[in-house]
């Protein structure tokens, strides 16, 4: 048995370059529950993280009471990591939300379906008629199911015509989104896990994957643990584990101050153009843009750009000489970059390193733009956050049209005539007042968002109705003018999407508590009530279920990029994951696209005309037809500049915000495990050693931290993060306190601010002055396990839970990957000659 | 030779414009983006004047007051609300229009002196004029609709 408190990402399973990675089947039952008492074994995939690990689900007497990796399974090879393990499954029972709940006289009291859904319905005919749909907004999740979602924006788009949809995604995964949009077209992950197995360097920008996605750490551990293993670069502020892998590789930790992304990115870009590492027939063949990109880092000299970043230019040097001279370059990209500043620039530019080489395509080369989320993918495809359907254009009036006549509605119907709503701006025309009906599901704002005071002042607007939808009585919950309770997953059916395309099928293990309903009945209810319809005088949504669901997605995906129309049910049943596009002619699936070179930038098919990275300016889509993208990628540039707030007198820190590896979203679930809370049950904040030092500060002592727009006090870990910078994880709320002094959030401290093309806030580059509060009493309730380890490791007890855990290391044969094909689906080839 | 009275009126009317982008962005502090973008813009249109300069001494300059007749009517101060972000961004596209076309007209005139020096800087003047309109124009675009159908 093995504890998985202590150890991550469990035993290894050394490999070579190019053979498969083996299997490890992870198994953890309830105390008490032998492997024997399990009646049923229901299949599923993890959704505490974008990873998307295939499993399966003990039920014993209608509850869950375990879980188990699927060993047949592409995506994880039979391993899950400790939120797999301990968080998915055992907030069974206690304190879910079974009845709706309304208020009345200013509390919320329990009520019923009818009186709930008929308070909604009420609201939303009499806004619909006295203002219109703008009035009407809808914030939801990255972690509800493929079929809710496209069901959802059938709903709002169709059937009440708003604009403002959008989702938590926004604040997980949108600059993935934008960044492969800009480059490539599209939406749609050009890369695979697979490359890990086979990549010679491994990039990780902003990813500190050790603790986001633990099972795809231990698959590069694997690599790293092997013979030929892959030199590892990473961009970290942080001294995370994955820089103590880059330095162990022989690879290159660069820490640059946080805001400085897009220098760094430029540097790098400038570094293989100058020592002639460009693949020039690559990029005169697949690329637009190349003069103006290498014009605009010209002047990053690694000198330069150290200054900037405040980094050892030897080391910048170095990094580039790693990237622009070994076979094949697997890159990842995360939140240190998508919730820092100039997002989608510096995202964009690792997609450029990648062009400009050639790299990208083929086993061991690609770029992986990873999600926060779980079913952050399926946001986007669906449209739930904005975008339209099927990665369609809302610029583009032949794809109005065709979402049109799927839907057999009036093409004016379909907001498109502006950019779609993004989260924050929703948020700001609901503080303004002209939003005024705000359906919130399974997602938890009160914690999640930038600049906590302003949130909470919004929601408590006596001229804004919200609508919470949820599984737990959350803090947003607590705002809502009518609660809806929700099953969660085991509870409900439905697919989703992990970060690298592949579908999964998650079947319910157990009936919702109580009166709890899916969210897909959820929304079913609320058509039905409202009795939107076609343009016939049917109803607009045709379908009953998941399934139905599903199928009627089908027809929205086809023909384009992200193609489901080769997939059922039933063929998701029993074997493993398989990533779209998947049609006729590829019926396993696609496991890395562009091979070619042709990515789906033809005007006819692009998603985004794309847009001006410094300001987010949108492009004209008459210029973007002449510049004659058809089917090549953009090498897209921007300059560097300052980001909006820097340290000052007043305030002399930068504070960056994160998840760390026990926790995932606002702890709704998380917080709920006993194991997982054993191992980070507090907040706390991470400082230097010499800062610390500076400050008079003591590894336990309780300090606050105080930005321009709020505070928290927690205890400091003295930690061995770079001088300047403070860390706070994030995502602690105040349901599981008893006093409401709101200085627990890191989002009390973070700004309303975010990048001009993705719109995803800066959560990572709040300025911040720290004082000492208090003498402590012990360590600080940080995990030594992470990149939370203190300074000094001996000074604190090692974080641990139990042996409870059985990894089967077995001779079972990997699931083989999907292939890659020659031609990517849904894209049209190049068309014209250059120029 | 007018040249100079165009010199003149295209370095006011940026200087003009750089003012008008910070007052705007100040007085929409509660938008961070345009609060941001106006900011950086502004930034950006005070280096393109500042490249204007050497070639503005070469030719000598002689300012027209005309800007500064759109200015006061634009940009004295700000307006508040939805419909008055979405006013005062049209008053900044006003001002960039005529930016726009004064560096074409003075691109003309370098073309036809070959004044190698001074089209390097029409051309950089009008790639940054072009992003400032296409900024404003997707702005407004995003704003128009709540501002005009939802807003009080
Ligand atoms: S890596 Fe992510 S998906 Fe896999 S078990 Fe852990 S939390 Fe779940």
């Amino acid at each position: 048995m093995a504890d998985r408190i202590a150890d991550i990402w469990g035993a290894r399973t050394p490999h070579a370059k190019d053979a498969p990675w083996p299997v490890r089947v992870d198994l953890h039952l309830d105390e008490g529950v032998a492997e024997a008492d399990v009646e049923r074994w229901v299949q599923s995939a993890c959704v505490l993280c974008s990873n998307g690990c295939a499993c399966d689900i003990a039920v014993k007497d209608g509850r869950m009471v375990g879980v188990r990796g699927r060993a047949g399974d592409v995506v994880n090879h039979g391993r899950l990591g400790p939120k797999g393990l301990y968080g998915s499954w055992q907030w069974n029972g206690d304190d879910r939300l079974t009845r709706p709940l309304v208020r009345r006289g200013g509390v919320l009291v329990e009520s019923d379906w009818d009186t709930a859904m008929d308070l909604v319905v009420r609201r939303s005919r009499e806004l619909l008629t006295e203002v219109g749909p703008l009035s009407h907004g809808f914030y939801t999740s990255g972690q509800l199911f493929l079929e809710e979602y496209y069901t959802l924006a059938v709903i709002g788009k169709a059937g009440l015509g708003t604009p403002h949809m959008d989702g938590n995604t926004r604040l997980c995964t949108a600059t993935a989104a934008a960044a492969m949009k800009e480059s490539f077209g599209s939406d749609g992950q050009p890369g695979s896990y697979h490359d890990v197995d086979s990549c010679d360097a491994l990039f990780l920008f902003g990813h500190n994957m050790a603790e986001t996605q633990t099972v795809l750490w231990s698959r590069v551990l694997d690599r790293l643990h092997g013979p030929d293993r892959p030199a590892v670069v990473v961009v970290d502020p942080r001294r995370t584990k994955v820089a103590d892998a880059a330095v162990a590789s022989g690879g290159v930790h660069l820490a640059p101050l946080p805001g400085t992304n897009q220098a760094l990115m430029n540097g790098l870009v400038r570094e293989v153009i100058a020592n002639g590492w460009v693949d020039r027939d690559y990029v005169d063949a697949h690329t637009l843009g190349y003069d103006e990109l290498a014009a605009t880092v010209e002047p990053c000299t690694p000198e330069h750009v150290a200054e900037t970043c405040g980094i050892d230019p030897d080391d910048l040097r170095r990094a580039a000489r790693i990237f622009g001279t070994s076979d094949r370059v697997l890159s990842t990209v995360l939140q240190g970059f998508y919730q820092s500043h100039q997002a989608t620039a510096a995202s964009c530019q690792v997609n450029n390193l990648h062009l400009l080489r050639g790299l990208i395509g083929s086993p061991g080369s690609g770029v992986l733009q990873m999600n926060g989320q779980p079913t952050a993918q399926n946001t986007r495809e669906c449209g739930a956050d904005g975008d339209l359907p099927g990665f369609r254009n809302w610029a583009n009036p032949e794809h109005v049209e065709q979402l049109a006549r799927l839907w057999n509605v009036d093409p004016a119907t379909i907001p498109h005539w502006a950019p779609p709503t993004h989260a924050m701006q929703l948020w700001r025309y609901a503080e303004q007042g002209s939003i005024r009906f705000l359906w919130i599901s399974a997602t938890n704002p009160a914690v999640s968002l930038p600049e906590l005071p302003r949130v909470r002042e919004i929601l408590a607007r006596e001229d804004l109705f919200v609508v919470v939808q949820d599984g737990f009585r959350t803090e947003t919950a607590e705002y809502a003018d009518v609660v809806l309770p929700a099953a969660l997953w085991g509870e409900k059916q439905g697919t989703f999407t992990n970060a690298n395309r592949t579908v999964h099928l998650s079947e319910r293990a157990v009936e919702p508590p109580g009166e709890a309903r899916s969210d897909l009945d959820i929304f079913l209810d609320y058509a039905r009530r409202m009795d939107l319809r076609d343009r016939d005088g049917a109803p607009l949504i045709g379908w009953h279920d998941p399934e139905g669901a599903f199928e009627a997605w089908k027809e929205c995906s086809r023909g384009r990029l992200c193609d489901y129309t080769g997939l059922s049910y039933d063929k998701l049943r029993g074997g493993s994951g398989i990533p779209w596009p998947c049609d006729e002619d590829h019926p396993d699936g696609c496991d890395r696209l562009y091979a070619d070179g042709v990515f789906p930038t033809h005007p006819d098919v692009c998603e985004d005309y794309g847009h001006d990275l410094l300001t987010g300016g949108a492009t004209a889509p008459e210029r973007y037809r002449a510049r004659r993208p058809d089917g090549r990628a953009f090498l897209k540039a921007a300059e560097y500049a300052p980001p909006p707030e820097q340290p000052n007198e007043d305030y002399p820190f930068v504070c960056t915000t994160g998840r760390t590896a026990y926790h995932f979203h606002t702890r709704t679930k998380t917080g709920r495990s006993r194991r997982l809370r054993g191992a980070a049950p507090e907040p706390w904040v991470e400082l230097s050693a010499r800062d610390a030092d500076a400050l008079g500060v003591r590894e336990g002592d309780l300090v606050r931290v105080e930005s321009p727009r709020g505070r928290v006090e927690a205890p400091a870990r003295v930690g061995r993060g770079r001088d300047g910078v403070v860390f706070v994880p994030f995502h602690y709320g105040y349901w599981d306190t008893d006093g409401d002094r709101h200085a627990r959030a890191a989002n009390e401290l973070t700004m309303t601010e975010w990048d001009p093309v993705s719109k995803q806030p800066l959560f990572k580059l709040a300025a911040v002055r720290v004082t000492k509060s208090a003498d402590g009493t012990g360590p600080a309730p940080a995990p030594t396990t992470t990149a939370s380890a203190p300074h000094d490791l001996a000074s604190v007890p090692a974080t641990r839970g139990e042996d409870d855990v059985r990894e089967d290391v077995t001779s079972a044969d990997p699931p083989a990957p999907p292939p890659t094909p020659d031609r990517t689906p849904g894209v049209l080839p190049h068309v014209a000659p250059k120029g | 030779m007018h040249l100079a009275t165009y010199l003149g009126l295209l370095h006011h009317s940026l200087t003009t414009l750089a003012d008008a982008f910070r007052q705007v962005g100040q007085g929409h502090g509660d938008e961070p983006d345009v609060w941001h973008t106006c900011r950086v813009l502004a930034g950006r249109v005070e280096h393109e004047a500042e490249a204007l300069a050497p070639v503005v001494r070469r030719y000598g300059e002689h300012r027209e007051v005309e800007p500064e007749r759109l200015h006061a009517a634009g940009l004295g101060s700000t307006r508040s609300g939805a419909v008055g972000l979405l006013r005062d961004l049209q008053d900044l596209y006003t001002l960039a229009s005529l930016t726009d076309i004064t560096w074409t007209v003075v691109g003309q005139a370098a073309r036809g002196l070959r004044d190698g020096e001074l089209l390097d800087v029409v051309t950089s003047g009008e790639q940054e004029t072009a992003r400032q309109l296409t900024w404003l124009r997707t702005r407004i675009k995003q704003a128009a609709p709540q501002a005009l159908i939802a807003a009080d």
